[in-house]
């Protein structure tokens, strides 16, 4: 673990000066690029495009996560129980629309940019939150819920002190699963003009300058390693402060 | 999935009783028969002007699909078997599939090349409203996985027919088609090669490694890590990465060219697409043979059977269903990210997505994503009911 933790260390060196000050590595991506290219990318900045890219990321995952958390908590309760099987159908058949075919179809209704990324983010986001707030909130180990019910706490009382909190690290599983997936897929919605780091890409692809490529993946990649970490990390302290430790895993 | 059965109120028969999901599909349904049912434009770019049901269809024609929707609502809405909703929802579908051809026959004018007709929201809506509907009830029915195949069979013929007699000749989505069949097909075996080519690639080189992660601790650590990272490598990035090596690839090694790899095209997409599959075919592999029951083991032990006849006869097929479940996985997700070929000159069904964006021509979006789409629920369909065969047979 030790030497885990200083290889993130310094992948989130290299990601803050890759962002602050690209121009360091202009020797290094010029090997990269063509006799008359430009190494570093040159058609805006990229700690811009990179907030962007986070911002479209983070609100679309905070959007699937409520809905898919409210879904869940829905379905897995008697007023909804008719809707669970089929809605777990719905997420899975969802999940084989590509995400391209989600952007294109968004286009026309919603225009170019930022929103029908956003869309397709969203829905995208969905299925691994709803499943795992699922799979949370089923596997409750049968001896704490019938302990809470034997207190007399309502059904409110128990979702929310006792069920919710337990299924949390499995949601935030999720929730982490959907943020990475996301981080990748929001680089497509370059192809329809939203400002993420598919810009980037997209220009090296366009221009035939790897370097630009290289840029806009190392960039990515570099985010959602240390955001899949993050949010690790995460999950082993809400464990911790469960005292659920003993069934930590992955 | 305690499908709870509300009491029966007020002393009324058990179906009377209104469906909560019914009341859902009721709603959808109702919002699709008021918004337009077809869309109609004078070319291909323009903006269209909204058909509502009336307007949309001969005033007969009409009449009948409205019938088939009413009774697609009543199995909805009441508490009915599962199998009876599944025949209303099936019949108002069909209903619908029929009129839309019909709707864009008559709307068009005669003689009138330009002018194009495709479903609108409304029509979307009734289709996703009665989809539910069939879903739903397939479902609750539990029908077995060759069941499940048959089903899948019948509606693909039933489309194919539909196709073949012409019925929806008219639509929008076929004109394009008719305008560029050849590079359809064309486009599709490319999309077909790139998606089972590289799953099939992928399976032969990940199953071994996962085996061989699972013999070997350290070795386990360092290969999933290192496709972790993988993973998190945009697609549209790894696709323009491969770019580079592989040109000097075919330019430097003797034959490399003649085998068709180059820098741009079919090459870098189809290691990219294998780069992606690995990971979750490596790790399937490596969950399934961890969950093999160490008594399996030790019987096969005790009968005296030997290393290898241990791990062909014992472990390997009980770890089979969980390798093919990955197989299910990447296939239906490198289906998916084929379409992004097309961004690199590989071909697939990305290329029309790609033009349509371009020449905002939503007809020709729509083009590259059906078929994508269909393609993607039928492997999932095909691969979930091996999954089950392979597991049943695995409990006998």
């Amino acid at each position: 673990m030790k030497v885990g933790s200083i290889f993130r260390l310094l992948a989130l060196v290299l990601l803050i000066a890759l962002l602050l000050r690209p121009e360091t590595f202009a020797g290094l991506f010029a090997l990269f690029a063509g006799p008359r290219q430009p190494p570093i990318y040159n058609q805006g900045s990229l700690l811009e495009l990179t907030l962007n890219h986070l911002a479209i990321v983070g609100a679309a995952i905070l959007a699937s996560t409520l809905v898919a958390v409210g879904l869940g908590v829905l379905v897995t309760r008697p007023i909804g129980a008719e809707f669970l099987p089929l809605s777990r159908a719905l997420a899975q058949v969802g999940q084989t629309f590509p995400p391209v075919a989600v952007l294109a179809i968004a286009v026309p209704v919603l225009g170019f940019g930022t929103a029908p990324t956003f869309v397709a983010l969203f829905l995208y986001g969905l299925l691994p939150i709803f499943e795992n707030t699922l799979a949370g909130l089923t596997n409750l180990p049968p001896k704490v819920t019938d302990a809470a019910k034997g207190m007399g706490m309502t059904g409110w009382q128990r979702l929310l002190s006792v069920d919710l909190p337990l299924a949390l690290p499995v949601i935030l599983a999720g929730v982490r699963l959907s943020t990475v997936i996301s981080l990748g897929t929001a680089t497509i919605g370059s192809t329809v003009a939203a400002r993420t780091l598919g810009e980037v890409i997209i220009a090296g692809l366009l221009s035939a300058n790897t370097a630009f490529v290289l840029q806009g993946g190392l960039i990515v990649g570099l985010l959602a390693v240390l955001i899949h970490d993050g949010f690790s990390a995460l999950e082993r302290l809400v464990l911790a402060r469960n005292g659920q430790a003993g069934a930590a895993a992955g | 999935m305690s499908v709870v059965r509300t009491a029966k109120a007020a002393g009324r028969p058990n179906w009377l009783v209104f469906d909560k999901l019914g009341v859902l599909i009721g709603v959808i349904a109702a919002a699709g028969v008021m918004l337009p049912f077809a869309l109609f434009r004078a070319n291909r770019i323009v903006a269209g002007e909204g058909r509502g049901l009336a307007e949309a269809l001969p005033s007969v024609v009409s009449a009948v699909l409205i019938g088939a929707l009413v009774i697609g609502f009543m199995g909805a809405l009441f508490r009915v078997a599962p199998s009876v909703k599944l025949v209303a929802g099936v019949l108002a579908l069909i209903g619908l599939a029929i009129s839309i051809g019909w709707s864009a026959r008559y709307l068009t004018p005669p003689e009138d090349t330009l002018a194009r007709v495709s479903p609108a929201g409304g029509f979307w809506l009734l289709v996703l409203a009665f989809a539910l509907l069939v879903a739903d009830a397939l479902i609750r029915l539990r029908p077995g996985p060759w069941l499940r195949i048959t089903a899948l069979v019948t509606v693909g013929v039933a489309v194919a027919l539909l196709l073949w007699s012409g019925t929806w000749d008219d639509l929008s989505i076929l004109r394009e088609y008719a305008n560029r069949a050849p590079a359809f097909w064309q486009e599709a075996r490319a999309h077909l090669v790139l998606a089972f080519g590289s799953v099939a690639m992928a399976a032969f080189v990940g199953v071994p490694i996962g085996v061989l992660c699972h013999k070997l601790q350290a070795f386990r650590t360092v290969v999933l890590n290192g496709l972790n990272i993988v993973q998190t490598i945009p697609s549209i990035a790894l696709f323009g990465l491969l770019i580079a090596p592989l040109a000097w690839v075919a330019a430097n090694v003797p034959g490399a060219a003649a085998l068709g790899i180059s820098g741009i095209g079919t090459a870098p997409a189809m290691v990219a697409l294998f780069a992606y599959s690995l990971l979750p075919l490596v790790s399937n592999t490596v969950v399934g043979l961890q969950a093999v029951p160490a008594s399996a083991v030790d019987a096969a032990k005790g009968m005296g059977m030997s290393g290898s006849q241990r791990f062909f006869g014992i472990e390997l097929p009980l770890a089979f269903p969980v390798i093919l479940t990955g197989i299910r996985i990447v296939l239906v997700q490198n289906i998916g990210l084929a379409t992004i070929a097309a961004l690199i000159g590989g071909g697939g069904f990305g290329v029309f997505v790609f033009q349509g964006i371009g020449q905002t021509a939503m007809d020709l979006v729509l083009l590259g994503t059906v078929p994508t789409v269909a393609l993607s629920f039928a492997a999932a369909v095909v691969l979930d009911a091996l999954v089950e065969l392979s597991s049943v047979r695995r409990r006998r």
